[in-house]
């Protein structure tokens, strides 16, 4: 019995300072910890990288079938560019590591990404308490490509191929990389101790108020809006497609939010990270509910476009804080986000803004809701430092793309002629239409 | 010979043509069209905003008959098509001159 008592102590003891030993292990930097890392933004950044689909489908299903070809072709190019400016000065100008030009504001690292040498070990290691240089810069990379994606479909079937790529450059390589300095690069808001986890507002909202300004610029589609100031509807080309879209970008959104964890190297960031995947999950699905039964209380029949895009606005709403909510909660942020869609749509329509695809209500407005929703499941957040990071990056993003748009409008100009864009973009810009090669 | 025309709900499409094969109707025509009567079309919402579907799509029905069946075809006609709701559609009967058989060369009822 004794014996038993003294074995039982030991083994006791033995645990105890194997469990010490770990919890040291985890602070000492080790491959384990730098591989998890990286291995989170690997898999997370192409799931990030798979929502380029899903904005496609989306895009090529919601826009009349004579534009299908040019909005993929947009889809395509954008990514291609923005990948291109991110890697030239977006990279560095977002994540200044420290080095300012203007102390919280510029970043003073002006230069292409470098990545780490080829078969490097623990010495060779950019950061090897954390995560190799290459993983990082993928996984930004894809966040930086989404918020382009959001502008294509609000400006879809009337502007010109070129100068929205222009623009794009511009926005990937400049804008979002400049504003999401301020808080992801370590800068003024985040000193202030603004909170966007994933960023409804650093990602989302920055996408539509580009994509806001670029609509009021552009002006309407021709007979969108009749005289009587009625709102004439056109129809969408292929709702199976721009279903799929909405499947895909909601797969997606795991990798964005889950990704957003930043670490996988502990029991505390896989549990955290599980908590983002059904958090994430459960606003899509409470916004696309919403969207379906306001849509059959209002309208009588439930409208599809709608119910995609409330899934979106969930999703959208979650992202500046995925983590600290219960399941309740945020589905209840979720559904909120729904219901902004189904009356931001017809809101923008009544203020004759053209937005195809509803991109503006989907990530602007469900993205100003989420940022303010952190408050209510995170203590850390204040509401008045909230408020003023939407006000600041969104006065910064307006203004910013309103001089880029207005300048191309004045120089190359922005918009297709009346007779390309009756005729349709595919026949007249590209000669391809997008079903029906052989006439 | 007589050419009955009728305009009927597309989901009656099956209901009506086995009624009229077993009533002893041997061949018809059936084309889709779009068309609106008194009714003049309904409308529909999409995202937010209300549009007028000014035709309706219905299905045609030409059917030639010898004169002593345009009775029974057009009463089966209505008692198969009805739903007792607006847009049932409509039945004309027109004098039909002549009928070939391509085949044949027969003329006439024998020809239809």
């Amino acid at each position: 019995m004794k014996l038993k008592t003294i074995i039982f102590a030991a083994v006791a003891s033995l645990i105890a300072s194997a469990t010490h030993a770990q919890e040291i292990a985890v602070a000492v930097p080790t491959d384990t910890v730098f591989i998890l890392n990286s291995l989170l933004f690997l898999m997370a950044g192409f799931l990030v990288f798979w929502m380029a689909a899903g904005f496609s489908m989306l895009e090529a299903g919601l826009v009349r079938s004579k534009n299908v070809t040019m909005q993929l072709t947009k889809n395509m190019g954008l990514f291609g560019f923005a990948c291109i400016a991110y890697y030239l000065v977006g990279y560095n100008l977002m994540y200044p590591l420290g080095t300012w030009a203007s102390e919280g504001i510029i970043s003073g690292v002006w230069g292409v990404a470098v990545l780490e040498a080829v078969g490097i070990d623990a010495a060779g290691a950019d950061d090897y308490s954390y995560a190799s240089t290459g993983s990082d810069f993928f996984f930004q990379l894809m966040f930086c490509a989404a918020t382009a994606s959001i502008v294509s479909g609000a400006l879809a079937e009337r502007i010109k191929l070129w100068p929205f790529l222009i623009f794009t450059v511009i926005l990937t390589g400049l804008i979002y990389p400049l504003q999401a300095s301020w808080k992801w690069g370590g800068g003024f808001l985040d000193a202030m101790g603004f909170l966007d986890f994933a960023g409804s507002t650093v990602v989302h909202s920055v996408g539509g108020w580009a994509a806001l300004a670029g609509a009021l610029i552009l002006g309407p589609r021709i007979g969108k809006y009749t005289k009587e100031g009625r709102t004439v509807p056109f129809m969408p080309s292929n709702l199976p497609l721009a279903t799929l879209g909405t499947f895909i970008l909601w797969l997606g959104w795991f990798g964005f939010n889950g990704g957003s964890q930043l670490a996988m190297g502990s029991l505390g960031d896989v549990a955290d990270i599980s908590r983002i995947f059904a958090n994430t999950n459960a606003a899509a699905a409470s916004g696309s509910i919403a969207a379906l039964i306001l849509t059959q209380i209002l309208y009588k029949k439930p409208d599809l476009t709608m119910i995609l895009n409330g899934a979106l606005a969930g999703l959208v709403a979650i992202t500046a804080e995925p983590l600290t909510p219960t399941l309740g909660s945020a589905s209840i942020i979720g559904a909120i986000g729904g219901v902004i869609i189904v009356f931001g749509v017809p809101f923008l329509d009544k203020l004759k803004i053209d937005d195809v695809v509803g991109a503006i209500p989907v990530h602007l407005f469900a993205g100003i809701w989420g940022t303010i929703a952190v408050v209510f499941t995170n203590g850390d957040a204040s509401l008045t430092t909230q408020l003023y990071s939407i006000i600041v990056i969104g006065l910064f993003t307006f203004i910013a793309s309103a001089i880029v748009w207005y300048v191309l409008k004045v120089t190359s100009g922005i918009r297709v002629s009346e007779e390309a864009e009756i005729t349709g973009l595919d026949i007249s810009e590209l000669g391809m239409p997008a079903y029906d090669i052989i006439k | 010979m007589k050419l009955i025309i009728a305009t009927i709900k597309p989901f009656k499409l099956d209901e009506v043509r086995q009624a009229l094969t077993e009533s002893g109707v041997n061949g018809m025509m059936v084309t889709e069209i779009k068309g609106y009567g008194s009714q003049s079309g309904h409308t529909e919402i999409y995202r937010g905003a209300e549009y007028a579907v000014n035709f309706v799509p219905k299905i045609r029905l030409d059917i030639v008959v010898s004169d002593n069946e345009v009775d029974q075809v057009i009463s089966t006609i209505e008692s198969t098509a009805k739903t007792g709701k607006i847009g049932d559609g409509k039945i004309f009967v027109l004098d039909v001159e002549q009928a070939v058989r391509v085949r044949t060369g027969e003329t006439g009822d024998s020809a239809v």
